[in-house]
């Protein structure tokens, strides 16, 4: 079956040949140097925490109580710690974790709030103002508790910690998409895939979706400073990671404990992490211009 | 305004009820109690103990008998601290977090509204460039961050201030500092962009037209249109005050409910964890309320419905 009535997107101004909105994005994003700067610390920053780990000549677990507390040198570019862990390769492992689980709760909020919010805000009526009406409330709930609860009740497991994180972060989501819906819902592209006859599943993911894009990307390069954020304050509070695994919170708050005779353990973590949420937060409001999307949520 | 109010007030009470029931039975589905330790208990006396707290009742029958209780403002005993109430530790230690969290949130409205008004005032000059560094320091640089960099500098290096401890007045200022800084670079951001957008309307021209000093214009025309953002995230900046403060008290050794709370939870204190989340429940909810009444007072546009 050939495409029905391909989505265009909305024509912002006259679309030249060639010059997509995604194109033209692309082109405002690059002019704008403080997103530039975010994007690239962070290609580096994956980089060398996914390849790190295999260079170096150190593992993370590796102890060597003879080079215990060592300062920053030739042999520890960053020092050791308590155990003679090498810190730089400790710091670049906990960025996988810190990472991973940055993406992946960030992935499960979206997948919910997205979701909930599409369907909301196409179904409209009584089941949009239950469904929204659920979402107030939950809202209104003092959620980092009740993670907290879970961490400590359900032992410190890193799976549960997407889902909680996930479960926390997808209301804010979920408002969005379903204003935009809501407002693509009018539109006459959308009657006309109706006239043709297709499916609700089939407008709503194929047709409507693709037109917000924009803010969906935007709002999720958000979501990650502060689903990482979230899982920092829990592994500094000892419900995250455990030993000898080591995430950017569990390394701060290691480094909290020791920095009077050693702060390199406090700074080295503490100065990546805070480069990490300036990166991607400069990322975001980057996107947010580039894209033009004017209510950013929150 | 007062319907508006009481039926606000009313809608609460199923919220409250939900969590009530949601955190109860999440607590007691959990592996582990309040009497599992280290050193095994002999079986008689965990029946004991169990009797005297009543949880050798089928748990329909505590929940129902812990609801009475609660309706009647009674949040039972502690699990863990023999012979004391959960009331009783709760009105021990939420004094201290209040006063951390009012200090705090004081620091985000003294330090973010003049600087956000300023720099919207004076924009591009260096004010304004300075009100972007401390907006930007604020979202990279989590409260677990800077609080131990603060104990680095100033109690350990400097020696101006105890590292930890909540006894002498200086005590108060490092926490206060370290819980208030995120808030009051949000409110900085919020109260700017509220300002510019009100200081381009055509009334403020209108007022300026009339010759009316650059002081009167801001503080008098501006302000109150240009505080509305800000009226609106003090609900969610004083919750996030309220969690942050879990820690700030590890960090700086404070003896408030945030830590507490944390404790019990790994101590299995059934009570005092049901207590802790209901307190910070009703306590989100009357928060949340109070933002909205004083959104509305503040525009009249919006309507109580």
């Amino acid at each position: 079956m050939s495409p029905p009535l391909a989505p265009a997107l909305p024509a912002r101004g006259t679309a030249e040949p060639g010059s997509s909105l995604g194109h033209d994005a692309w082109r405002r994003l690059r002019r704008n140097r403080m997103a530039v700067l975010g994007g690239t610390i962070l290609l580096v920053l994956t980089v060398a925490c996914v390849a790190g780990p295999w260079l170096s000549a150190y593992g993370y677990e590796q102890i060597d109580l003879d080079h215990t507390f060592a300062p920053p040198g030739a042999a520890h570019w960053l020092g050791t710690d308590q155990l003679g862990r090498d810190l730089l390769v400790r710091l670049l492992y906990g960025g996988r974790i810190s990472l991973g689980v940055g993406l992946c709760a960030t992935f499960v909020a979206l997948t919910i709030g997205v979701t909930y919010g599409a369907v909301a805000g196409y179904a409209g009526g009584k089941a949009d103002a239950v469904m929204m009406r659920l979402v107030d409330i939950i809202y209104a709930l003092p959620f980092t508790i009740f993670v907290i609860l879970l961490m400590v009740f359900f032992g410190r497991n890193i799976v549960l910690m997407f889902v909680a994180i996930g479960a926390v972060e997808w209301l804010t989501m979920a408002r969005i998409v379903r204003g935009q819906v809501m407002a693509l819902k009018k539109m006459e592209f959308i009657d006309a895939a109706r006239a043709l006859g297709l499916g609700h599943a089939r407008i709503l993911f194929r047709h409507m979706l693709p037109n917000i894009l924009g803010p969906i990307i935007v709002y999720t390069t958000l979501t990650i400073p502060a689903v990482m954020l979230l899982e920092a304050f829990l592994s500094f509070l000892g419900l995250g990671v455990q030993p000898p695994m080591s995430s950017w919170g569990s390394l701060i708050k290691d480094g909290a404990e020791k920095m009077e005779e050693y702060p390199w353990l406090l700074i080295y973590p503490g100065t990546v992490f805070s480069l990490t949420l300036f990166s991607l937060n400069f990322l975001g409001d980057g996107l947010r211009d580039a894209l033009d999307v004017r209510s950013s949520g929150d | 305004m007062i319907r508006f109010v009481v039926r606000r007030l009313l809608q609460a009470v199923p919220v409250l009820f939900v969590i009530i029931t949601a955190t109860f039975f999440m607590v007691r589905f959990v592996p582990g109690g309040p009497f599992t330790s280290e050193k095994a208990i002999p079986p008689e006396i965990l029946r004991n103990l169990e009797a005297h707290y009543g949880l050798d009742r089928p748990l329909w029958r505590q929940y129902l008998s812990y609801l009475g209780h609660v309706a009647r403002g009674d949040l039972g005993p502690s699990f863990k601290y023999a012979n004391r109430s959960v009331n009783e530790i709760i009105g021990q230690k939420l004094p201290v977090s209040l006063e951390l969290g009012t200090l705090a949130l004081l620091v985000a409205l003294v330090v973010g509204i003049p600087l956000g008004v300023l720099a919207a005032a004076r924009r591009n000059s260096w004010l304004d460039h300075l009100a972007g560094t401390v907006g930007m320091a604020g979202i990279c640089v989590p409260t677990f961050v800077l609080g131990p960099l603060l104990v680095l500098l100033f109690a350990i290096r400097l020696g101006w201030v105890n590292a930890s401890g909540w006894d002498a007045w200086s005590d108060r200022v490092l926490p206060a500092l370290t819980l208030g800084f995120v808030y009051a670079a949000y409110i900085m951001r919020l109260t700017r962009a509220g300002m510019l957008e009100i200081l381009n309307q055509d009334f403020i021209r209108t007022a300026r037209a009339k010759g009316a000093t650059e002081l009167r214009i801001v503080v008098h025309h501006g302000l109150r249109g240009g505080l509305l953002p800000v009226v609106s995230f003090l609900g969610p900046a004083i919750a996030g005050i309220l969690t942050g403060s879990f820690v700030i008290e590890t960090i700086f050794q404070v003896p408030g409910l945030g830590r507490e709370f944390v404790n019990s939870a790994f101590n299995r204190d059934y009570t005092l964890v049901l207590g802790t989340v209901i307190l910070y429940a009703a306590l989100l909810v009357a928060l949340n309320l109070a933002t909205d009444v004083v959104q509305v007072w503040l525009n009249p546009k919006l309507k109580f419905e």
